[in-house]
């Protein structure tokens, strides 16, 4: 009964929160704010962890290939399909909610907490719209870039560390990065960012918009947002790549 | 006027309120009194519309708020001003910004315009300095009196102050008591404040309704509150062994 109770309160916030803004010129603005809190912000993060990623695959998928038979490209092949298909549209996106999505729920529930959500309220402002439908638009247009991003730095670690740990020359690294590539599994990694980050923001948001207590349950709201967000990625992962790969 | 007739409220089937009638008057300070748990804040929130009443209705000069739809509502709550017991300024915006936030999402006004409204609250609030401050670097006294600032900027018809003296030292609750007094005989607006302060009470209270056992359990003026012989509101009023030996020795 719970998972229905929250399934439905969930919906009705997000209904709640896609109603028409008050006025268009402050929630644009607000946007403005989010792209840098939830985005820019986040670029060095995911900068870095997308290059080490791409190294370690790199050097990992060398190791483990040991047969004369197999070809050195397959090295450049398999940093490519691991990283559009699954690291950088899924872990990264884990990552964030880590990130972004515990920020989303203790801010909005400090908010809470502080009668500032009343407040909105009481004044006719729609809190749920003006606190989270900007967070929602904000993450949807910048995931995606942050994870073609991503995409980039990770293929190209994995060129610069093959080449200077002597495993894969540069010219085998780029035939493996153009082999049998599918431009479709590009729109699919593009496809699961933005389901992800609607996720991330949407769920964070519900976890703060209806903490109550004091700063105990803050943290808990936090943590919950950060658990079931990455719990859903996983499962719309599976769904997702069984709808549009299989 | 702000009238609630015959309000219940009830949370899973407990019942928290029943049998509610209360009438606030325009130009008055209205007290809604009572000890904690009693239902004074639950009888607040369903007056503002932050909680749905079970059954009953909520009047705003004869406006039925409790069969009104969102839009309706809307219109309402932009004639009411708030006063939160943490004031519940926003931490982001400076002071400025602040008692300028529900001008810039539903006044009609340039940006001049609304400056120009912004300094003129916060002059009636006396921290005509404190504009760029944000609310963490300002005492509890002038996160009141910003508090109060933001509430009247809509020039409200309608003022509620959830217990604006808690927290803060005597000398500056009589401060903010003064302000309330002055703001609501100024603009004639109805203004109901829930608090604990007997001080504030007597003070400046000209209608007080006292909340006991989730019903209006006595109403009367200062006056009379001082001459009850109500049991629970004496038991209220004068809970210390100190002020039942200044009663008994006033006679």
């Amino acid at each position: 009964m719970q998972l229905f109770y929250h399934t439905g309160r969930y919906f009705e916030l997000v209904f709640n929160a896609f109603r028409r803004p008050e006025r268009f010129s402050i929630y644009w603005k607000q946007i403005v704010h989010e792209v840098d809190k939830i985005g820019v912000q986040s670029i060095g993060i995911i900068s870095l962890l997308s290059l080490f990623m791409g190294a370690v695959i790199c050097i990992q998928t060398a190791a483990n290939i040991d047969s004369g038979w197999i070809p050195a490209y397959t090295i450049g092949f398999t940093v490519r399909q691991t990283l559009i298909l699954e690291f950088c549209p899924t872990i990264i996106p884990v990552i964030m909610a880590g990130k972004v999505g515990s920020n989303i729920a203790s801010e909005i529930g400090t908010m809470r907490i502080k009668e500032e959500i009343d407040a909105l309220d009481i004044m006719g402002v729609n809190s749920a719209g003006f606190l989270i439908l900007p967070k929602i638009v904000a993450a949807l247009f910048i995931f995606p870039f942050l994870v073609v991003i991503s995409m980039f730095l990770g293929i190209g670690a994995g060129a610069v560390v093959g080449e200077m740990a002597g495993v894969v020359g540069y010219a085998d690294y780029e035939i493996g990065i153009q082999y049998d590539f599918k431009p479709f599994q590009v729109i699919y990694a593009i496809i699961k960012t933005v389901v992800f980050a609607f996720i991330i923001t949407s769920v964070s948001a519900y976890h703060g918009y209806y903490t109550s207590g004091g700063a105990l349950e803050v943290g808990k709201s936090s943590t919950q947002a950060v658990v079931y967000s990455i719990v859903l990625i996983m499962v719309t992962n599976y769904i997702i790549t069984q709808l549009l790969l299989v | 006027m702000i009238e609630v007739v015959n309000l219940f409220k009830e949370f899973n089937g407990q019942q928290v309120l029943h049998d509610v009638d209360a009438v606030f008057e325009p130009g008055k300070v209205n007290f809604i009194i009572g000890r904690s748990g009693s239902g004074k804040s639950v009888l607040t929130k369903c007056i503002v519309g932050l909680f749905e009443v079970t059954s009953g209705q909520i009047l705003y000069d004869g406006r039925d708020f409790t069969s009104m739809g969102r839009n309706e509502r809307k219109a309402i709550r932009q004639e009411i001003g708030m006063l939160f017991q943490g004031s519940a300024l926003f931490d982001s915006l400076t002071v400025l910004e602040n008692v300028m936030f529900p001008l810039t999402m539903f006044g009609e006004m340039s940006k001049e315009e609304m400056t120009e409204r912004a300094d003129f609250c916060l002059k009636r609030v006396q921290l005509e300095n404190a504009h760029d401050k944000f609310p963490s670097e300002i005492s509890g006294g002038m996160q009141k009196r910003v508090g109060i600032a933001r509430a009247i900027a809509m020039r409200p018809k309608y003022l509620f102050c959830d217990e604006p003296n808690s927290g803060l030292d005597p000398q500056t609750s009589i401060i903010i008591d003064n302000l309330i007094r002055e703001i609501t005989l100024e603009y004639g607006i109805t203004t109901v404040v829930v608090s604990h302060d007997m001080n504030s009470v007597i003070e400046i209270g000209d209608n007080i309704n006292f909340v006991n056992k989730g019903t209006i359990w006595w109403k009367g003026t200062r006056k009379d509150i001082l001459k009850t012989e109500n049991q629970e509101l004496n038991d209220f009023v004068y809970a210390s062994e100190f002020l039942k030996q200044i009663r008994h020795n006033l006679g």
